[in-house]
């Protein structure tokens, strides 16, 4: 009886070529990917379906969390201005390296009187909990206030536009604090901000 | 070669997944000026065409249309407000007052910073136009209910 013949072929195959687009694709998602920077105060943001960027220039994340409150400015050139102002209006100056250190800092929580030693420590202590206590934002002592008002005046300055506002809160942060911060907002006259969230697919 | 290739694609995987996820969005958002010596800027609202969210405690809200103490608030938990809120647009928009269908959002001390953010979203989701708010002008009569009902 003849049988059909089944025409047999390795199942080795030549892993080259893929192995080089695999290495491609691999290189291209390292060096586009942004490291993301260590957050001193991490919170986890709520969700919604808003589909707007976050800003990258122009912009000032005020974070919210555990009751406290840290403030970043976006722009090298902008931070540096605006330690600057800060530096005139309490009347502490900073040493030029001082001012190039902060400007590598991201977002930080710590009263005037001793951002000196923060700005002296270095990246791994900074994240360290307890070094940072938040920006006082109280009505006797409203240095967030005054580091609002001068990034709007650095930004404005040095890029010639109207800086953002975003608020990054926690989910589970309550209410009435966040009320606070955006009231401190609000006798800057400053109406309109941006809530930073997650985003979630839309519901239909 | 393979188990190379393998792990590859896995890296490739990874940073494919993180840089997606990680682009945070943000929410536009106005509220209303502060500013007392510019009375021109308040805004009178009408009646029949208002709706008043209160936001709670235990993602609990509480809404009412119209003017506060004269209809009594419904308590719902903030994922049901959907349907309250398209069924009252429809009975307002049915009615011939001139304006738009407005909701108020009061998110008062019980509720937190999530509640507020998924009470703007839906509204966005809604696209009600006309949406404010307000968390400087809780009225006692409001307060009360919410107490009553345990959500404050």
């Amino acid at each position: 009886m003849p049988r059909i013949k089944v025409k047999r072929t390795s199942t080795v195959t030549d892993m080259t070529a893929m192995c080089d687009v695999a290495s491609l694709l691999l290189t291209f998602f390292i060096l586009t990917a942004t490291a993301r920077q260590p957050e001193p105060l991490a919170v986890s943001t709520p969700s919604s379906t808003y589909e707007f960027k976050v800003p990258v220039e122009n912009n000032a994340i005020l974070t919210i969390g555990q009751g406290k409150v840290f403030f970043e400015v976006a722009g090298v050139k902008v931070r540096a201005k605006t330690l600057e102002l800060m530096g005139e209006q309490y009347k502490i100056s900073f040493t030029p390296v001082e001012i190039q250190r902060f400007s590598a800092i991201g977002s930080f929580g710590v009263p005037i009187q001793s951002l000196k030693s923060l700005i002296a420590l270095n990246g791994a202590d900074r994240m360290k909990p307890g070094v940072q206590p938040g920006i006082p934002s109280d009505s006797t002592d409203n240095q967030l206030n005054a580091w609002v008002l001068n990034a709007r005046r650095a930004t404005k300055e040095i890029n010639n536009q109207d800086m953002r506002i975003s608020i990054k809160g926690d989910a589970k942060e309550e209410y009435p604090v966040v009320k606070k911060i955006i009231d401190v907002l609000q006798k800057q006259s400053v109406n309109k901000f941006l809530l930073v969230t997650n985003s979630e697919a839309k519901k239909k | 070669m393979t188990p190379m290739v393998d792990l590859m694609f896995l890296l490739v995987t990874f940073f494919i997944l993180t840089t997606v996820i990680s682009t945070p969005q943000a929410m536009d958002i106005a509220k209303p000026d502060k500013n007392e010596k510019l009375p021109e800027n308040r805004l009178e609202l009408k009646a029949s065409k208002t709706m008043t969210i209160l936001l709670g405690k235990n993602n609990k809200v509480a809404w009412y249309m119209g003017v506060a103490g004269e209809s009594a608030p419904t308590i719902e938990s903030g994922s049901q407000i959907e349907d309250a809120i398209v069924k009252n647009r429809k009975a307002a928009d049915a009615s011939g007052v001139a304006g738009d269908f407005v909701v108020l959002v009061k998110p008062t001390s019980g509720s937190t910073f999530q509640n507020f953010v998924d009470m703007m979203d839906e509204l966005e989701i809604l696209k009600v136009k006309v949406r404010q708010i307000d968390d400087d002008n809780i009225l006692d009569n409001e307060k009360q209910f919410m107490k009553e009902k345990g959500i404050l």
